[in-house]
């Protein structure tokens, strides 16, 4: 992140305040769609997957009065990519600490766009095990018409048409200076 | 912002900066969940081939090697000197530019003799590891050892290290005084007369050559070399120790070098026996250093020769753990060897 050249932002999508809501919603209708925290297990995929599910995760465990379980993946291993960048992504740990065979697996990420994150982290969680079920909650969802793979998600925090010339950028204060989810326009 | 790992060829733990040994033991570290998975494969070296090239009867690091490149999913390719064109009286060159043209992504190559890896690196298309080059270098084995001080002592720096044994004939042992003393740690060498250089500085000059090209902020390091100029030896980051009692004394770490039994014959020292009754790491030696001290062996070992059995099996050696941590590490190497980045994310 730290060589990329300055983008323009055009538009802010979300605030602190507006994205505390959504990860709220987004806590809610997990519950409510998995009937509780019952063999429920929050994935968030590196890097800004992580703090967005441990957010998940904090709500559930107010809702609920228990947290569901937790865990972290890298997908840099499993990419689709590895033989046509450059040099190859830095590796960070996969965390699953508790046994993902029969259970309900949520991934979490930051943005959905091509969905080839996603088909990585499907392909490291099936290497781990055999969960009963796999769904996707993003904080935004870019739209249909750029996906390279047939991905959806279940569980969306907003969902933002854009132009492939387009990014969008989610700053969190783990990572970041601001709180917030802006458009900016690639150079 | 450290740079990141740019470099393909890994001859020698020599040429690497601080910040690139800790770039590789980090990516090391977050290789070891894999092999605690079920399947303990990930797809990231999917198509690559490597191609495991020794000229040196080695069991247990080829093994490594080889399994670490299976993990990572490349096609790995035995090559021993026993089944190769070298007993044909083909050149070592004339080998390299014949596996070369059947695109290898790296070769990793043993050879009884120092320097090998580093012609091959100058003929061949394919990133070249160094699995051990005579009484040169064996950067993964210092690695694997780094690997384990870190695990169980948290850092590197300032631990004092004791290396006991066959100094001048030992490649674990140069790779380790270059990798130790760049991190910042402390090393007494110890052994028998005839198999101790006496004359090491010229390992603290390159040592302080380096720190200055690379920008090595160790003041610390920088200050201690200026110091043995003036020949104050107990701060310099190598000493050399006239008995090994002197060298195990107050150690964090104690690193016992193989006997290579042939060496023998060649009049280094009288017997086995003898060497064990002088050399021999037993718990009597082992109290002299600290009492949480652990002790690292690079194996083969010769048990009740340079070790004694109660050492090796307590619970102080870290022997296996060393063997468990280097599948990690050439995971790490191969990984960086094919186009692997470290640094932030």
């Amino acid at each position: 992140m730290e060589n990329e050249p300055k983008l323009k932002e055009k538009s802010r999508i979300m605030d602190a305040s507006r994205m505390k809501r959504a990860l709220s919603r987004l806590a809610s209708e997990i519950v409510e769609d998995n009937q509780g925290t019952n063999d429920l297990y929050i994935v968030g995929i590196r890097r800004r997957g992580v703090p967005l599910a441990e957010r998940i995760v904090d709500r559930i465990a107010q809702l609920e009065g228990e947290p569901p379980l937790f865990g972290i993946i890298d997908i840099t291993l499993y990419r689709d990519d590895l033989s046509t960048v450059g040099a190859n992504p830095i590796v960070n740990r996969t965390e699953l600490d508790t046994d993902i065979e029969g259970k309900v697996i949520v991934l979490v990420d930051d943005v959905l766009y091509t969905g080839r994150t996603i088909r990585a982290a499907l392909d490291q969680l099936m290497d781990f095990g055999r969960p009963k079920k796999v769904q996707l909650a993003v904080l935004i969802d870019r739209g249909r018409e750029h996906r390279e793979l047939p991905i959806q998600a279940d569980f969306i925090g907003k969902t933002v048409p854009t132009k492939n010339s387009e990014i969008i950028k989610v700053m969190l204060k783990e990572y970041d200076e601001a709180e917030a989810v802006g458009i900016y326009e690639r150079p | 912002m450290e740079k990141p790992y740019r470099r393909r060829d890994l001859l020698g733990i020599r040429d690497l900066t601080p910040a690139e040994i800790r770039g590789i033991l980090d990516t090391a570290e977050n290789f070891r969940e894999i092999n605690t998975r079920e399947i303990k494969k990930v797809p990231a070296l999917r198509g690559k081939t490597v191609v495991n090239l020794f000229f040196e009867n080695s069991t247990r690091t080829r093994t490594s090697f080889e399994i670490a490149a299976k993990r990572l999913s490349a096609d790995a390719v035995n090559i021993s000197v026993s089944a190769s064109s070298v007993s044909k009286g083909e050149t070592l060159v004339d080998t390299a530019l014949n596996l070369d043209a059947m695109d290898p992504d790296c070769i990793v190559v043993r050879h009884s003799s120092a320097g090998v890896p580093h012609q091959l690196a100058k003929v061949s298309r394919a990133a070249i590891v160094n699995a051990g080059d005579g009484a040169n270098e064996h950067p993964t084995q210092a690695l694997l050892d780094a690997m384990t001080i870190r695990e169980h002592k948290k850092k590197i720096r300032g631990q004092e290290v004791a290396i006991i044994g066959d100094i001048l004939h030992s490649r674990v042992a140069r790779s380790n005084i270059h990798l130790l003393t760049k991190m910042g740690a402390k090393v007494r060498v110890a052994g028998p007369g005839t198999l101790v250089p006496k004359d090491f500085e010229y390992f603290i000059d390159e040592t302080r050559d380096r720190s200055q090209e690379t920008g090595d902020n160790s003041l610390e390091s920088l200050s201690s070399l200026k110091s043995l100029e003036s020949k104050a030896e107990d701060q310099s980051p190598l000493t050399v120790c006239e008995h090994i009692e002197d060298a195990i004394s107050g150690a964090d770490v104690v690193m016992i070098l193989r006997i290579q039994r042939e060496r023998q014959d060649s009049a280094y020292f009288p017997t086995l026996s003898e060497y064990a009754i002088h050399y021999g790491l037993t718990n009597e030696r082992l109290d002299l250093a600290k009492k949480d001290a652990i002790v690292l062996h690079p194996g083969p070992m010769n048990r009740g020769i340079e070790i004694a059995s109660e050492v090796a099996d307590s619970s102080r050696s870290l022997i296996l753990n060393q063997v468990k941590y280097g599948v990690a590490v050439r995971m790490a190497v191969l990984y960086l060897a094919t186009g692997g980045s470290i640094g932030k994310e």
